[in-house]
C-alpha cells in the first residue's frame, strides 16, 4: 500500500517522537476515572458464593437466611439465575473439533473448580453481602477432580463432562516435511527435552470490576466495564441477557492494567447484568485480591516434549513438538481456551529454516480454574521450545548460541515466505535484530566477564532467542471461526469550530498510551498542535465499531483507521479552505493549526477562521459546497492472516549455588515493531513486557493440591516480579515497516512477554551447563534449580 | 474481602485498654500497626469482638537507654527504630535486621509489639530477641512480668501472652562485645524468609566463648539452634570444621515445608544463612 510521502516527514511531525502522554498528569493526579471510582443513586453491591471443592455435586444450596440478613436486596442461585442468563459455549468453528459443554453465569448442580460462582448476593454495601454470603448453606457432596493435566487422559481420570466420554477438548497435528527422513540423515544429532511451563495470571492492578445500570424506561442497560473490548461485551450481553445490542451500552473509561486477562466473559459480570435489569437498580462488583487469582483466567500450563535434529554445521533437520494444554473445565468464551495451544503450534521455531516441522497439541480439561489467553498467547511456550531446543543442540554440537542462530534464521532479504508451520511471512528482520543485540549487549564482553567470574566460582550465563510476535490480526484469527470480534476498527476525526480535533476511536486504552498515539497520529497526519487534540475511546454510544485492544493491534490497525481518518478530513479540509481562498488545493497545506501556502508555508488563514465560517457563516459560502469537517474511516488487514513482527533478545544471570537464586543482571531486547510511533511508549511496553516474561519465567505461579485446591491467593504468595529484583532493561529498535499499511506500525506489545521467558532459561542452563545441570520448567525457582544440581533431595 | 462486624476501641489511658482486654474474654484484640491483623481479619481468619487500637497510649512509644538495657516501647514503628541512633550503638543486630523487615509503607505502620506477639514463625524480629536474650514485658489489670523471648515464642503463631495481656515493651541487653551475623533468604527483597539466621556471638581471643544462633523462616516459630551453638562453643575462628558441624546439627531442627520452599530446602537454606551470617559477622 502506498500514501502521501510527506505524512512521515512533516513540519509539525508527531510520528516517531517521545510524545508525553496527555493521560499521565491526570492520573498522576488521582483524577482517573475508574469503575470502582463511579457512584450511582441507589447503588447496590454484589458478592458470590464461590465453590470450595474443584468438583463436586451440589446437595442442597439454603439462601433463606442470606435473603434475611440486613441490607440484602437479593439473592440467586445458580438455578435461578439460570432463568435469567442463557448459558454460553466456548467454541469456534475454525478450530475444527473443539468442544465445550454449555457454561452457565453460576454453577447449577455441579461445581467443576474450586472458585467457580455458585450463588449471588446483591446488598447495600458489599460488606453486608459478605455477611450475607457466610450464611448460605451450602451442601457438597464431592466428586474425585482432574487436577494434572498429565492424567486428566488417562482412562481412570474422573471425566468432567460425561457426554464427551474423555476430557480431551480439543487435538491438532501439523506436519511438513519428512520427519523421520530428516532425522535419519547422516550425521544429524538429536536432542530431546521436557518443558513444563506453570500456571500464572495477570494481576491487574485494577481488578475486574463492573457497574451495570439498568434503565427500564428505555429498556436500556449500561455496563461499566474495565476491559479492552466495549463492542464484543455489547454482543455477548446481548446475546445471554436478551436484551437488543442497541440497547445495551458498553463504556470503558480508565483501565488499570488487562494483559487479556479482561477480554473474556465471566459469569459473575454477566449475573450482575442480569441482576441490574431484575432489581431496576445499579449494581457494582469489584472482584477483591482473592477472587481476582481464583477467578481471573489463569495462563500457559503447558507440558511440551520437543525434539530438535540438527546437522553438524548447525542447520535444523526437523523440530517435533507435542504440546499438552490444561484449561480448566470449560473453554472460555467467546475467544476460546484453544488458540493459546494453536499458537504454540503455529508459532514454534517459525524464526528459523527447517526440513521438516511436525506438532500435535492437546487441550484438555481439567478442574481448575480456566486457562485463556494472556499477554503473549502461547508465544513464551514456542519460543522458549525452540530457542531451549537450539541451545542444547548447540551445546552438544559445541557451538555458539549466536552462531546457531546465524546458521537458522530466516535471511533477512527472502521475504515474502512462509515458515514450517505454514505462517505468511513478511518484512522481518531476524538478522539484522541478532546482529544489534551483539552489538547493545556487549556479547564478547559479557562471555569475557562470564569465563572470569567462572573462575572466581560465579556461575553467570548468557541466554539468547530470536523470535516472533503475531500482531495486527484479521479476521482469521477469530472473526472467521464465528466469533462477535471486530478485526477492523473505526475512527473519527472532527473539526470543531475553535479550531480543535476531537477523535474518536474503537480500540481502547488499558494504560499503555493508546489514547497518545492516537492523537499524534492525527495531530501529525492533519496537521494540528497535539494540545489541541482531544480523544475519545471506549464508549460503544460514540465510538466507531470495532474490536478494541487484544493481540498487539491498537497501533497498527487502530492507529491506520486514524491516519486513513485525520488524512481525509485534511483533503476535505482543504477543498473548503481552496474554495475560500481561490486557490488551488495542491497549493495548499495545513500546518499548525493553520492553512498555509504549500510551497513558502506563509499563512493563508486560521482553522478557526476556516471552521467558523463553516459552522456560523455558511451564508458566505457557494452555495453548491457542501463542507464535511468530520471524516470517518475503517481499517483491517487484508492481505496477510496475522502481522509478525520479530525481536532479538539477550539475557544476562547470575545463579547463586548455594541457594539457587537467578539473578537477572542484564537483559536486553531488540525489537522490530515495524514503525515506532512513540519510541518511549514502545519502550515502556518492551520493558514491562519483559518484566511479565522474566515472573512467568523465575517467579509467577499459580499453585494447586491435587485435590485442586488454590494454594496461593494473596500478594505474599503468589510472586509477581518486583522493582528491587529487575535488570536495567535494555530495549533498540529495528525498523521495517509493514507493507500492509500505509502507517507501517506492527504491535509492540506482547514481545517482551513472549520472548523474555525463554532467553532467561537460556541463560540459567548456560550458567548451570558447566555443573552438568539443567532446568527445563518454569518458574525456575531456587528449589527446582538446587534439586537440578543435585543439593537438595528429598 | 471486608472485614466482619466489629467493635472499636482507642483507649487513651493504659488501664482503659487492659480492661477492654480482660471485658473481652479472649474476643478483643489489641490492635498495634495493623499490617497483619487488618489483612487477617479481611481475609475473616480474625474474626475479634472488639479491636483495642493502642495507638493513643503515649506510653507504649519510644526507645529508652536504661543503663544495661535498652528498652523499646511496644507500639514503637519500624521507620522509628531505624531512624534511632541509640539502637544503631547499642543493638546493632537488630539494626542489621530493620531494613529486611518488609517494604518502607509497611515499616511506617508495622510496630516490634505487634510483631512480637503476632509470632510469625518467618519474621525477623523474634530470632533478634532470641539471638538478644532480650525479654517480653507483658501487662495485665494483674500486674507485669517479664517473660524471656525464649520462653516467649511457644509454637504456630502460638506464644506466652494471655488474651487480657498487653506487649508493652521489648528489653533488649546492650550488646557489649558480641560479635553479629544476619542473613536472610527471601525471594524478592522484604519477602517473609524461606530461612535466616541472626547470630550473637563472645569471642575471646581467637576463640569462641558463647554462640547464640536463632533462626528464623524455618520451622513452626523463631527458635534457638542449639545443637549448632555447642559445636561452635569453644570452637577457635577460622576453623571451619566447627562450623560444618554446626551446619550439620542442624538437622535436629524440624523444619516445615510450605508451597515456598519444602522441608528439605529449608535444611538446606538454614545451613547456608548460618555460614553466611557467621561470614559477615564472626568469622
Amino acid at each position: 500500500m502506498t500514501g502521501p510521502a510527506t505524512i512521515f516527514d512533516r513540519p509539525n511531525r508527531y510520528i516517531g517522537t517521545a510524545e508525553p502522554r496527555a493521560d499521565a498528569a491526570r492520573l498522576l493526579q488521582g483524577r482517573g476515572r475508574f469503575v470502582d471510582d463511579i457512584q450511582l443513586p441507589r447503588m447496590v453491591h454484589a458478592a458470590f458464593l464461590r465453590s470450595p471443592h474443584a468438583h463436586a455435586r451440589i446437595v442442597s444450596l439454603d439462601v433463606a437466611a442470606a435473603r434475611a440478613m440486613p441490607g440484602v436486596a437479593a439473592v440467586w442461585t445458580g438455578a435461578e439465575m439460570a432463568a435469567h442468563v442463557t448459558p454460553w459455549v466456548g467454541v469456534l468453528t475454525h478450530l475444527a473439533g473443539l468442544r465445550s459443554p454449555p457454561q452457565p453465569a453460576l454453577a447449577v448442580d455441579v461445581v467443576r473448580w474450586q472458585g467457580e460462582p455458585v450463588a449471588m448476593v446483591v446488598a447495600a454495601t458489599r460488606a453486608e453481602a459478605e455477611d450475607a454470603v457466610e450464611r448460605i448453606e451450602a451442601d457438597y457432596d464431592p466428586l474425585p477432580a482432574a487436577v494434572r493435566m498429565e492424567e486428566a487422559l488417562s482412562p481412570d481420570a474422573p471425566v468432567i463432562h460425561p457426554e464427551f466420554g474423555s476430557n480431551l477438548a480439543w487435538e491438532r497435528r501439523v506436519e511438513t516435511g519428512d520427519m523421520a527422513a530428516a532425522m535419519a540423515q547422516p550425521g544429524v544429532t538429536v536432542v530431546e527435552r521436557t518443558f513444563r511451563f506453570g500456571r500464572h495470571t495477570g494481576v491487574t492492578l485494577e481488578p475486574r470490576a463492573t457497574v451495570m445500570d439498568y434503565d427500564p424506561a428505555e429498556d436500556r442497560l449500561t455496563m461499566h466495564y474495565s476491559g479492552q473490548a466495549p463492542h464484543m461485551m455489547q454482543v455477548v450481553l446481548s446475546r445471554h441477557l436478551g436484551l437488543p445490542e442497541e440497547n445495551i451500552r458498553v463504556i470503558s473509561n480508565d483501565v488499570g492494567g488487562s494483559f487479556g486477562i479482561k477480554i473474556h466473559t465471566y459469569g459473575d459480570e454477566i449475573a450482575v447484568g442480569a441482576a441490574a435489569r431484575l432489581l431496576r437498580r445499579p449494581v457494582k462488583f469489584v472482584a477483591d485480591r482473592m477472587e481476582s487469582f481464583m477467578t481471573d483466567i489463569h495462563a500457559r500450563d503447558h507440558v511440551v516434549t520437543g525434539r530438535i535434529g540438527v546437522h553438524a554445521d548447525g542447520r535444523i533437520a526437523g523440530l517435533e513438538i507435542d504440546d499438552l494444554t490444561g484449561i480448566g473445565p470449560f473453554s472460555m468464551y467467546p475467544r476460546t481456551s484453544a488458540i493459546e495451544c494453536n499458537q504454540v503450534l503455529n508459532l514454534t521455531g517459525a524464526p528459523y529454516r527447517m526440513e521438516a516441522y511436525r506438532a500435535r497439541g492437546r487441550v484438555v480439561f481439567q478442574n481448575k480454574n480456566m486457562m485463556c489467553q494472556y499477554r503473549a498467547v502461547g508465544h513464551p511456550i514456542a519460543m522458549a521450545v525452540a530457542d531451549g531446543l537450539l541451545d542444547e543442540a548447540g551445546r552438544a554440537l559445541g557451538m555458539d548460541p549466536v552462531v546457531i542462530r546465524q546458521r537458522n534464521l530466516i535471511a533477512d532479504d527472502a521475504y515474502p515466505t512462509t515458515s514450517a508451520s505454514g505462517m505468511k511471512l513478511d518484512d522481518l528482520s531476524h538478522q539484522k535484530t541478532l546482529a544489534k543485540l551483539v552489538e547493545v549487549m556487549g556479547y564478547e564482553a559479557l562471555r569475557a566477564d562470564q569465563a572470569a567470574a567462572r573462575a572466581r566460582g560465579v556461575h553467570r550465563g548468557i541466554g539468547i532467542l530470536s523470535m516472533v510476535e503475531v500482531t495486527n490480526p484479521s479476521p482469521m484469527f477469530y472473526g472467521i471461526g464465528g466469533a462477535p470480534i471486530a478485526s477492523q476498527d473505526g475512527a473519527t476525526v472532527r473539526l470543531d469550530a475553535g479550531g480543535a480535533l476531537h477523535i474518536s476511536s474503537s480500540v481502547t486504552e488499558q494504560g499503555q498510551g493508546t489514547n497518545a498515539i492516537l492523537a499524534q497520529i492525527a495531530a501529525g497526519v492533519f496537521g494540528v498542535d497535539i494540545g489541541r487534540v482531544k480523544v475519545t475511546t471506549g464508549d460503544t454510544a460514540t465510538v466507531p465499531y470495532g474490536g478494541g485492544t487484544w493481540a498487539s493491534r491498537g497501533a497498527g490497525i487502530g492507529g491506520e483507521a486514524m491516519l486513513l481518518a485525520a488524512h481525509a478530513l485534511k483533503e476535505q479540509v482543504l477543498e473548503v479552505a481552496g474554495v475560500m481562498l481561490q486557490a488551488g488545493v495542491e497549493s495548499l497545506d495545513i500546518r499548525a493549526g493553520k492553512i498555509v501556502d504549500e510551497a513558502t508555508g506563509a499563512e493563508r488563514m486560521g482553522l478557526a477562521d476556516l471552521a467558523r465560517t463553516v459552522y456560523y457563516r455558511g451564508n458566505e459560502l457557494p452555495a453548491d459546497l457542501k463542507p464535511e469537517l468530520v471524516a470517518t474511516r475503517h481499517y483491517r488487514v487484508s492481505d496477510m492472516p496475522f502481522v509478525f513482527t520479530n525481536g532479538a533478545m539477550g539475557a544476562y544471570v547470575e545463579v547463586d549455588t548455594d541457594t539457587g537464586f537467578t539473578k537477572v543482571l542484564g537483559f536486553w531486547a531488540v525489537e522490530d515493531c515495524g514503525r515506532v510511533i512513540n519510541p518511549m511508549l514502545v519502550d515502556e511496553q518492551v520493558r514491562g513486557g519483559v518484566v511479565q516474561g522474566i515472573g512467568g519465567a523465575l517467579y509467577e505461579e499459580c499453585l494447586y493440591d491435587d485435590q485442586g485446591q488454590l494454594l496461593n491467593t494473596t500478594m505474599a504468595d503468589y510472586l509477581v516480579p518486583m522493582a528491587a529484583e529487575m535488570p536495567d532493561i535494555v530495549v533498540a529498535h529495528v525498523e521495517t515497516p509493514t507493507k500492509t499499511s500505509i502507517l507501517g506500525a506492527k504491535g509492540a506489545g506482547e514481545a517482551g512477554t513472549g520472548g523474555a521467558p525463554g532467553a532467561i532459561l537460556n541463560a540459567v542452563n548456560d550458567a548451570l551447563a558447566p555443573l552438568g545441570a539443567s532446568v527445563w520448567q518454569m518458574p525456575i525457582t531456587p528449589e527446582r534449580v538446587l534439586r537440578a544440581l543435585g543439593v537438595v533431595a528429598d | 474481602m471486608k472485614a466482619a462486624e466489629f467493635g472499636y476501641l482507642r483507649p487513651g489511658r493504659m488501664e482503659e485498654a487492659l480492661q477492654a482486654l480482660a471485658a473481652g474474654e479472649g474476643a478483643a484484640m489489641p490492635l498495634a500497626g495493623g499490617q497483619s491483623l487488618m489483612p487477617m481479619m479481611n481475609f475473616r481468619v480474625a474474626m475479634p469482638e472488639t479491636l483495642v487500637d493502642l495507638a493513643a497510649l503515649a506510653e507504649l512509644r519510644g526507645i529508652h537507654d536504661a543503663g544495661e538495657r535498652v528498652v523499646i516501647g511496644a507500639m514503637t514503628r519500624w521507620s522509628e527504630l531505624m531512624a534511632s541512633g541509640l539502637i544503631a550503638a547499642e543493638v546493632p543486630l537488630l539494626a542489621r535486621a530493620l531494613p529486611e523487615i518488609a517494604h518502607p509503607a509497611i515499616r511506617n505502620r508495622g510496630t516490634i509489639g505487634g510483631s512480637v506477639a503476632l509470632a510469625d514463625p518467618a519474621a525477623e524480629v523474634p530470632a533478634v530477641l532470641l539471638a538478644l536474650a532480650g525479654v517480653v514485658v507483658l501487662r495485665s489489670l494483674a500486674g507485669e512480668r517479664r517473660v524471656a523471648a525464649g520462653d516467649f515464642f511457644l509454637g504456630h503463631y502460638e506464644t506466652a501472652r494471655a488474651a487480657d495481656e498487653l506487649i508493652v515493651a521489648l528489653e533488649v541487653p546492650k550488646a557489649r562485645g558480641l560479635r553479629h551475623g544476619f542473613h536472610e533468604i527471601g525471594r524478592r527483597h522484604g519477602d517473609f524468609a524461606l530461612a535466616g539466621a541472626a547470630l550473637a556471638v563472645a569471642v575471646e581471643g581467637a576463640r569462641v566463648m558463647e554462640a547464640r544462633i536463632a533462626l528464623f523462616g524455618v520451622a513452626d516459630r523463631a527458635l534457638r539452634a542449639t545443637g549448632a551453638e555447642a559445636a561452635l562453643r569453644g570452637a577457635v575462628l577460622g576453623d571451619g570444621t566447627a562450623l560444618d558441624r554446626a551446619v550439620a546439627a542442624l538437622a535436629e531442627i524440624d523444619f516445615a515445608g510450605d508451597i515456598h520452599a519444602s522441608a528439605p530446602m529449608r535444611r538446606h537454606l538454614a545451613g547456608v544463612a548460618l555460614r553466611r551470617a557467621w561470614a559477615e559477622g564472626v568469622a
